[in-house]
């Protein structure tokens, strides 16, 4: 029997065919993503990450909602213009806590990986209200209703043990405090802003909008642009010890 | 009909899927009123109002309904089922014509930023997973639906499985569009690219994906034909593989299940490699094995000519489904993800080249003997120009997934450029010229209102795609050389927004394009329109295929 002659048994029943073509399926994926849960090598050990503060994932959520990654990569890549340009080529490790990814696939507008701590938040309340206003070039949508809509303190808690289920490693003090500390992160004149501090290093408190009140979305939204790539001290990374 | 005693009774189906959707709506009416968001109560809102439509509509086809059901036979000859075929042939113009529009206003957008008006609602970052949907799900998924229900009848020679299974698939899936796209303009979305829906209308789909397969694959097993025909390997693999991308991709945790806000189980490098284990085999299962089908089936019988090669069709089938789940990691090439799985994928994706164009070359010398209907048959010049457009960005999409190639090309626009040289040269293409065909074919019509049309949108919407595509081209390779420019000291040359500003003058050109493809297809919902209304009947029932020995 020829090859030919017994490739019938796959076009005479139709179980046979559709069992041979979930086999044929299977391999590339289970080939190339199983061993990335289990591979060492896959995420670099790095001092520094953390998840986010209660009010940068009210942000990274209205990143999320605006669909920001269309237009904005979040993936700094291992080649001279673009390291001289962003910073510091974008660990593995960097958005280990990131669901989902951001990574993006198109840069209509520059990536954003290390946008952290570039510009003022004065310089982003207003490029967000009308980007022309500051570039004049500019293609990106004016976000103005940003500052007209708050952010809910005592939702984000639940977001936070839904994350922890998947994998965020959010303490029960950080759920606990939620509510407060995403108040606290807005207002640099609130008592609890040290006890928030602790429990996340390096982040940043401060009037984002520069309105008083409830935080609002652009609070939320710049907070997190504010803080994205600045978690990791390169000064002191040292690849080398990440090579196996 | 010989027994009129017969009783009239519900079938299981009947009375199993009313009792269905009264509880369905029920429940919806809960979620409604317990709600978190707006956008939640929204689309549980219009879920209890399309539940009790369905109830409604289930109820009063029983009343209306003979005791007995269609046949799957009558004097010998299959019954075809056209209903689900024509409402699906139906939405997909319908969506084509939305999908290409909110298509043109994005590229306008990106040249002229006003025009996003300040709103939420239709900023860029909501509409553009609107068109990408719109025209990759909602119109080429109703392509797929209605052809693969066609080709599976015909080439199977038995009529649809089911009753009311194939109308539960069109109108659920349709039903899953339009909670999908209502949702991105409420600003529900995943962000993840292609898997834009939330967690509840990923269930729904899933349930409707699962009917789907079902029907599909019931009608395969009661067919009269010994061999399952070649058209149906590719619907199949496209039916099963989409299912299991979907359920790998989407796992997610709903903080509430009265809101619409999930989060994926997967996190930072892994969620980006089954992201794109999913993004670009969307692309290898939805848009091109679905499309290979319509190939399969719409060419030989357009020309009517055998398929070039049989053998080649099984060594086309197997190698492509093989190769096309690895290629994946091509889309995040000097990312973070591991070099180990970079390089696999651009090795699966330069081999991928070789099925693709085996698969090229059998529909294209399909034509054998038959080239001069290319003259004369507008429909069969868009048919084979699609499979030309298929070899082209299959070539090209292995040219880009080269590591080197891909430095430059990655992030700018030539990538946008390479997906709508398959999307508008061949799933377009293919697409109209399938729905060309099938018109006629399901409501019984002699031929297409007017072949003059469609020449009239053959050649306004290739010249669409030129400018489209080649607009993309040069913008791309610009921005990417401009972005790694260096002056003679050793500065970089370009600041960010200049090469933004580059862009303008191509993004006219490319919205010019779009705006063409758009008028090409207002023709042709105007010319199948009045197919349907004023077309002559066709009296004599086609003679069925011989089988493929």
């Amino acid at each position: 029997m020829s090859f030919w002659t017994r490739h019938q048994v796959f076009e005479k029943n139709s179980i046979i065919l559709i069992v041979g073509i979930l086999l044929v399926i299977a391999i590339g994926g289970l080939v190339e993503i199983t061993p990335l849960f289990y591979l060492k090598s896959t995420i670099e050990k790095v001092d520094g990450v953390r998840p986010y503060t209660p009010l940068e994932l009210a942000g990274r959520n209205v990143y999320v909602r605006e669909g920001c990654y269309l237009c904005h990569s979040q993936m700094v890549r291992p080649l001279r213009d673009e390291v001289e340009r962003y910073g510091h080529f974008s660990l593995a490790a960097e958005s280990m806590f990131d669901h989902p990814f951001q990574w993006g696939s198109k840069r209509t507008g520059p990536d954003l990986a290390r946008v952290g701590a570039k510009y003022s938040d004065d310089w982003h309340v207003t490029h967000l209200t009308n980007p022309r206003a500051i570039v004049p070039q500019s293609v990106m949508p004016g976000y103005p209703f940003l500052s007209r809509s708050e952010v809910d303190p005592d939702a984000i808690a639940d977001h936070m043990r839904t994350l922890r289920t998947v994998g965020v490693p959010y303490t029960d003090d950080q759920i606990a405090s939620a509510a407060a500390d995403l108040k606290a992160q807005a207002d640099p004149d609130n008592a609890g802003g040290d006890a928030f501090t602790k429990r996340y290093a390096k982040a940043v408190v401060r009037n984002f909008d520069g309105k008083a009140g409830t935080p609002t979305e652009m609070d939320a939204l710049v907070a997190y642009l504010q803080m994205l790539g600045t978690l990791v001290d390169f000064k002191i990374y040292n690849e080398k010890a990440n090579l196996r | 009909m010989s027994q009129p005693s017969i009783s009239k009774s519900m079938t299981i189906g009947e009375s199993g899927l009313a009792v269905v959707f009264a509880v369905t709506a029920f429940l919806c009416v809960v979620a409604s009123a317990k709600a978190l968001d707006a956008p939640f109560a929204f689309h549980a809102a219009l879920s209890a109002a399309a539940s009790l439509a369905a109830l409604f509509v289930i109820v009063n086809r029983y009343l209306d309904r003979p005791a007995a059901l269609p046949p799957a036979e009558i004097n010998g000859r299959p019954n075809y089922n056209m209903g689900p075929i024509k409402f699906s042939a139906f939405m997909a113009m319908f969506w084509g014509i939305a999908g290409f529009l909110v298509g043109l206003i994005i590229a306008s957008q990106l040249a002229w930023p006003a025009l996003n008006f300040d709103l939420p609602w239709i900023s860029f970052g909501r509409l553009r997973p609107l068109h990408t949907s719109a025209v990759i799900f909602a119109f080429g998924g109703n392509v797929l639906i209605a052809t693969s229900f066609y080709v599976v009848q015909k080439s199977c020679r038995a009529r649809l499985a089911g009753d009311l299974a194939p109308w539960f698939v069109v109108l659920g899936y349709n039903f899953f569009i339009l909670i999908a796209g209502t949702g991105y303009l409420l600003g529900v979305t995943q962000s993840k690219e292609y898997a834009e829906p939330e967690w509840y209308a990923d269930l729904w789909l899933t349930i409707v994906w699962v009917v789907y397969l079902l029907v599909f694959l019931v009608t395969i097993i009661k067919r009269k034909e010994p061999h399952i025909f070649v058209a149906n390997w590719f619907y199949l693999a496209f039916i099963v593989t989409i299912a299991v991308l979907h359920l790998g991709n989407n796992p997610a945790l709903p903080v509430s299940v009265f809101g619409s806000k999930s989060y994926v189980a997967w996190g930072g490098i892994q969620d980006a490699m089954f992201q794109w284990w999913y993004g670009h085999n969307a692309v290898g299962f939805f848009l091109t094995a679905g499309f290979l089908a319509i190939m399969y089936y719409f060419i030989p019988k357009r020309a009517e000519r055998p398929i070039y090669s049989y053998r080649l069709s099984i060594i086309h089938f197997w190698a492509l489904i093989f190769l096309y789940i690895w290629a994946g990691p091509h889309h995040l090439h000097y990312t973070a993800l591991p070099d180990w799985t970079q390089t696999l994928g651009m090795t699966f994706s330069i081999m991928l080249w070789m099925p693709s164009w085996g698969g090229m070359i059998n529909g294209l010398m399909t034509l054998s003997g038959a080239w001069d209907k290319l003259r004369t048959d507008p429909v069969l010049r868009m048919l084979v120009v699609s499979v030309a457009f298929y070899g082209m960005s299959t070539f090209e999409g292995p040219m880009m997934s080269i590591k080197v190639v891909n430095s430059l090309s990655h992030y700018t626009d030539w990538t946008i450029g390479h997906v709508h040289s398959g999307a508008l040269g061949w799933v377009g293409f293919v697409s109209f010229g399938a729905l060309y065909c099938l018109v006629p074919w399901a409501w019984n019509r002699k031929g297409l209102y007017s072949l003059k049309l469609v020449n009239w949108h053959f050649w306004i919407a290739t010249l669409g795609i030129v400018l489209y595509i080649s607009a993309m081209w040069v913008s791309g390779i610009l921005q990417g050389l401009m972005w790694r420019a260096y002056t003679s000291l050793g500065f970089l040359e370009y600041s960010f927004i200049e090469t933004v500003e580059a862009m303008h003058p191509f993004y006219i050109i490319r919205a010019a394009g779009g705006g063409l493809f758009l008028i090409g297809s207002l023709i042709m919902a105007y010319n199948l329109w009045m197919t349907v209304r004023v077309g002559e009947q066709e009296v004599q029932m086609p003679v069925a295929l011989q089988p493929a020995e």
